[in-house]
């Protein structure tokens, strides 16, 4: 199906003017033709067309040289003052159809798309497709921009796409109010672009998240899709088809909150290693065994409690609503959450409380009156307006749940170093000494700050140098890619986390390891340290100090001449 | 019967007939040929132009661009006239009547294909 072309509307709303301002010119031409004029010596003279064309457009816009050749007669001064006065009016008409047309907003809104879709058509570099920008849309946009990937937006709100333009974003991600539902959108959005790496469904609508994944992988199977959705039918039916991704806030949290208090260790080192590089450190706590609250049994409360159940740790759960279908055994169901029901919920033996209604308010006030009860608490909230962040900072809970953080962060991590998902996935199985000793090797190089984590793809266009080494079948280690550029004898602050050989997966590699061609690393260490080492996979004559410590003889006849160095 | 039809097959038709009418006559000889009724083909071309605006099939493509094959020989055709008129020395020769007055019968050619056009449209809707 073709879109209308705004050419052609437009050429077609300014027919009437066009001929209207044409006819005036034509009327008032000939006019002067057919007027005898007068020279000077008084003799007849009749204004050919050349002199009454160039008299009329001289007059209709307005400029006035004047009478000339000669001085006019009276007559053809009446028919100079007709001719003003309509030449007037049909410009003042046309000029102000064209207005009225540019700004009809119909046709804005074609202006805006057409634009839009010679800008997507020009994208010549990898972009991502997001679909919404709310709080995790924008989040997402600024964070890929800052590792400087473009991405195109699609929302239906039309004052969130202003707010992206005025945004002042590097590398201008492209954005367009639209439906992104509708699969004609994600088309002129470029999902069928060769350098669209992925799209990303993150609208508020479980519903049309599905729909972009069915489009997306009818458009371009094995075209990489992350998704959000939160209720869990949703989430089965998008992971069913294709390679999809899909991230569910609830399902995610209350894995978290499951790893907080089971296993501590393996919680740090998953925060430490998605988290934004450079921050510092915090000191956390861990909650306590023992009996917790969960106040609101909504769709986020039955996912933290299914979780944490099957685990064995016991609630008591307060809920507003009285008509919920199977309550949980200890639940005060149609009860506020005050002091008597928090009382009565054995607020002050429990170890921690969770406060997960989607009022904010709600949510701040259960916290700070379990606070003034128990203040040892473990205290977990649940926020849904980005716009309170400032307040549930200052409110220092040890927990704080925010929706658009929760999926930014994934998404980011799983666009930026998908390895970092395969890493903490096998972490899992590691005990508790083997988790403390890689934080402590962590916290050893990244002096309290969170480390920055990056992957070596040893392929032709990643890392050049480190590549054609490897093909050449140079035996090049870990330890030789990671020492000093400029003095060999000493290491990087880096350590390799995995490395991924084919569909082999070697957590924590040893240094010792030899690289082949293909190779995938995830590597952590101080941001200065990866500038470093990006040398020696970028420069061969680095990467030849690095594994022979000689220097590198880049003249052919040099080396020829002096065999020996 | 349908006003905008008419009026559409009007300024075609007209078109061909005015440029007919000015290219009609001795080649040479300017009394065969009225500055009055180039001056007329003229405009009519220009307005025919503008009414075969923004028919984005692929007749009115063809028919857009038929008219504005006429409107620039007829615009060129114009000009040389001027030129002739007013600045060249020698005024309006015999030589220059002929340039003029061929340059308008590829306009005229232009138009004629336009009629076809429209009498191959209207033939095939037959209603």
């Amino acid at each position: 199906m073709s879109r209308p072309n705004l050419y052609y509307i437009l050429m077609k709303r300014l027919r009437v003017p066009l001929i209207t301002l044409i006819l005036i010119y034509a009327v008032s031409i000939v006019g002067f033709v057919l007027i005898p004029g007068r020279d000077n010596e008084g003799n007849v003279w009749m204004m050919s067309y050349f002199h009454a064309f160039y008299f009329v457009s001289y007059t209709a816009s307005t400029i006035g040289f004047g009478e000339i050749p000669y001085a006019f007669t009276d007559a053809q001064r009446l028919w100079t003052t007709v001719t003003i006065y309509i030449s007037v009016i049909g410009w003042l008409y046309s000029i102000g159809s064209l207005l009225s047309v540019l700004q009809d907003p119909a046709i804005y809104r074609l202006r805006r798309e057409s634009k839009f879709r010679t800008k997507v058509k020009r994208l010549r570099e990898p972009f991502y497709l997001v679909c919404g920008y709310g709080d995790t849309g924008s989040r997402l946009v600024q964070a890929l921009a800052q590792e400087g990937v473009r991405t195109v937006v699609l929302d239906k709100d039309e004052s969130r796409i202003n707010d992206l333009e005025l945004r002042d974003t590097l590398g201008r991600p492209l954005g367009l109010t639209a439906d992104a539902s509708k699969p004609m959108i994600l088309e002129v959005s470029g999902v069928l672009n060769p350098y669209c790496k992925g799209v990303i469904a993150l609208t508020d609508s479980d519903q049309t998240n599905l729909l972009i994944a069915l489009s997306t992988e009818l458009f371009k199977p094995h075209l990489r899709l992350l998704a959000r959705a939160e209720s869990p039918e949703i989430v089965t039916s998008i992971r069913s088809f294709g390679g999809n991704e899909v991230i569910s806030p609830f399902e995610v949290f209350a894995e978290r909150l499951e790893m907080v208090i089971t296993k501590p260790s393996h919680y740090l080192l998953s925060e430490w290693l998605t988290g934004t590089p450079n921050q510092a450190i915090s000191d956390p706590t861990f909650p306590k065994a023992g009996t917790w609250v969960l106040i609101g049994y909504g769709r986020f409360g039955q996912a933290v409690y299914r979780r944490l159940h099957s685990i064995g740790i016991n609630f008591h759960v307060i809920d507003l609503k009285e008509t919920i279908a199977n309550p949980p055994p200890n639940s005060l169901m149609g009860c506020q959450a005050n002091i008597e029901s928090l009382k009565l919920a054995g607020i002050e033996s429990a170890v921690g409380i969770i406060a997960s209604t989607s009022d904010d308010a709600i949510n701040l006030s259960v916290l700070m009156t379990a606070r003034e009860l128990n203040p040892n608490l473990y205290m977990v909230a649940r926020q849904t307006q980005q716009d309170n962040s400032l307040i549930f900072e200052r409110a220092q809970f040890q927990l704080v749940m925010n929706r658009g953080d929760v999926i930014a962060h994934q998404v980011f991590t799983l666009l930026r170093t998908p390895l970092t998902k395969d890493f903490l996935q096998l972490t899992r199985g590691e005990d508790k000494a083997w988790v403390d000793a890689l934080l402590s090797r962590i916290m050893g190089i990244t002096q309290d700050k969170l480390p920055y984590l990056w992957e070596t793809k040893i392929t032709p266009r990643h890392s050049p140098a480190l590549y054609h080494a490897c093909a050449a079948g140079e035996r090049v280690s870990l330890k030789q890619l990671i020492a000093k550029p400029q003095q060999r004898d000493q290491t990087l602050p880096i350590i390799p986390l995995l490395l991924k050989r084919v569909d082999i997966l070697l957590p924590v590699p040893d240094e010792e390891t030899l690289l082949q061609a293909g190779d995938r690393i995830l590597m952590c260490a101080p941001y200065q340290a990866y500038e470093q080492m990006q040398w020696a996979t970028q420069n061969q004559k680095v990467l030849h100090y690095l594994l022979t410590g000689e220097e590198w003889v880049s003249s052919q006849l040099l080396r020829r001449l002096l065999p020996n160095s | 019967m349908n006003l905008e039809k008419v009026i559409f097959g009007f300024f075609i038709v007209l078109a061909l007939t005015l440029n007919f009418a000015f290219f009609a006559g001795e080649m040479t000889n300017p009394i065969y040929h009225n500055t009055f009724i180039l001056f007329a083909a003229l405009v009519v071309s220009l307005i025919t132009t503008i009414l075969k605006f923004g028919d984005s099939s692929h007749m009115g493509a063809i028919f857009f661009a038929t008219s504005l094959v006429a409107d620039i020989q007829l615009l060129v055709a114009a000009i040389i006239w001027g030129w002739a008129a007013h600045i060249s020395e020698a005024g309006v020769t015999p030589a220059a009547m002929v340039t003029i007055v061929s340059i308008s019968g590829g306009a005229l050619l232009a138009n004629i294909v336009s009629v076809v056009l429209l009498v191959a449209e209207t033939l095939s809707i037959r209603r």
